[in-house]
């Protein structure tokens, strides 16, 4: 049987981890190789790396961080951050990545979506949309910059139009959920994953494992990913990195 | 010694990582002499059908391979599209496979309109064959899946395993010495370093 998987979503910040709240606020949480020691001694499903400051800074990924990263991990792993063509990607995908995500530049430019599946294959082309619920009219917005700046695409019209394209996979960031810990924001949840024919992967909010039983039970076979909860402990936010599962996962 | 063949298609990295700490020899390598006197071969592969098989053909490594392989009967494992490489062709290209087992690459069919696409994800194994390449893994673990296309092997009598999604895909196949897995052994944790390490003793005896 299939089964949701189970993502701790961890951000690169000069090197080095963050966790941020509300995409703000970021706070450092530890170093990323030995991150992944840590989640492979608990078997984890898949991690996902992102990289805050390589859109926004245009930045290059840093492939030598990645590299370490890759030789390190025994789970399967996703980057996202500064990747703007198809050299790149396939570059990260060498290095033992299985999926690479990109966000802004596939909105700046949706071509480089066909580009990367044309190169690395679907399966391992993802698209992150960070968005945020709409303060006077139904519905969601799009944005990049790290949540600053409100996009144009309509959320429903970009997700298709990114599959038919070539992702393989979305991953549907909560920009009003970041960091909260109050549970994901399971109507855009249901949302999405009826929208479109590829897996999908929710982000933003999980404060419990009840809140990840909560996403699978209302979507179904989902990817769940998390950051605060599987980076902290405690109402204090004291750095714990750890890692637990639903007990039902399909 | 495990020769893990380094043609710019895959995580030579990873692979090597396992069998260091299983202490197990290995090398990687993209040299047709170093390769040559290797006893057994880890074929990895990401990305499209074509692209991984131009990349193995401008490698030069294909006639050894044959060589080594074919006549010689060493040992190979195949690892996702290093697997389906092993097929003739691919419904996601024009370009010939090896065809070393008889097969064809085929797209997964959405068989239920809920079914999503790619297969992404842990599932767990129905083996086919006791074959010893499975000894010690835990089925209902399974492995971890990230594929569009299987391989659709011609004789029923090739497939060593199978996976739920839909339907019954193959997900295993072999032939003598010809091994193929379509999941990532190197991305699966305890079952994906027995699946190393059985492959490391295959035929031996151990």
């Amino acid at each position: 049987m299939i089964r949701s998987r189970i993502i701790p979503s961890l951000l690169l910040h000069n090197g080095g981890l963050v966790k941020t709240k509300q995409f703000g606020d970021p706070k450092y949480v530890g170093d990323p190789l030995n991150a992944v020691k840590i989640f492979n001694e608990k078997e984890v499903d898949e991690l996902a790396f992102f990289d805050i400051d390589a859109s926004t800074l245009k930045q290059e990924p840093r492939l030598g961080l990645l590299r370490e990263i890759a030789v390190e991990s025994r789970m399967p792993l996703c980057y996202g951050g500064g990747v703007r063509d198809a050299a790149t990607a396939s570059k990260i995908i060498n290095i033992g990545f299985e999926k690479v995500s990109i966000s802004t530049a596939a909105l700046d430019r949706p071509a480089l979506i066909t580009e990367l599946a044309n190169e690395i294959g679907s399966q391992s082309v993802v698209v992150t949309l960070d968005v945020k619920k709409n303060r006077l009219f139904p519905g969601y917005s799009i944005f990049t910059q790290n949540g600053k700046q409100k996009r144009k695409e309509g959320l429903a019209e970009f997700c298709k139009n990114a599959v038919e394209l070539g992702a393989g996979e979305l991953i549907i960031n909560s920009i009003d959920r970041d960091g909260e810990m109050k549970g994901y924001d399971l109507d855009l949840a249901k949302f999405v994953q009826q929208l479109v024919p590829c897996p999908i992967t929710v982000l933003g909010g999980a404060g419990s494992v009840d809140d990840m039983q909560k996403l699978i039970d209302t979507v179904g076979i989902v990817g769940v990913a998390a950051g605060s909860l599987f980076v902290f402990k405690g109402t204090y936010r004291a750095v714990l990195i750890n890692y637990m599962r639903p007990s039902r996962l399909s | 010694m495990i020769g893990i063949i380094n043609y710019g298609s895959g995580n030579v990295s990873a692979i090597a990582n396992v069998y260091k700490r299983l202490k197990i020899e290995h090398f990687i390598s993209n040299d047709v002499s170093e390769l040559e006197v290797a006893d057994r071969y880890i074929l990895p592969g990401v990305g499209a059908f074509d692209s991984t098989m131009r990349n193995l053909c401008e490698s030069g490594l294909v006639e050894m391979l044959n060589e080594q392989v074919l006549n010689r009967g060493k040992y190979i494992l195949g690892i996702c599209v290093g697997m389906q490489i092993l097929a003739r062709a691919s419904d996601e290209g024009t370009e010939d496979g090896l065809g070393w087992i008889p097969g064809r690459v085929t797209k997964i069919k959405r068989s239920l309109d809920s079914l999503k696409l790619p297969h992404m994800g842990w599932n767990s194994l129905a083996l086919v064959d006791s074959h010893p390449i499975f000894r010690e893994v835990d089925l209902d673990t399974g492995f971890y899946f990230l594929h569009n296309y299987y391989f659709h092997a011609d004789e029923p009598a090739h497939v060593l395993a199978t996976v739920q999604y839909g339907y019954e895909l193959p997900c295993a196949v072999g032939r003598n010495n010809v091994l193929g897995v379509q999941f990532h052994p190197e991305k699966s944790h305890q079952n994906g370093v027995a699946i190393f390490r059985n492959f490391a003793s295959l035929g031996i005896g151990i």
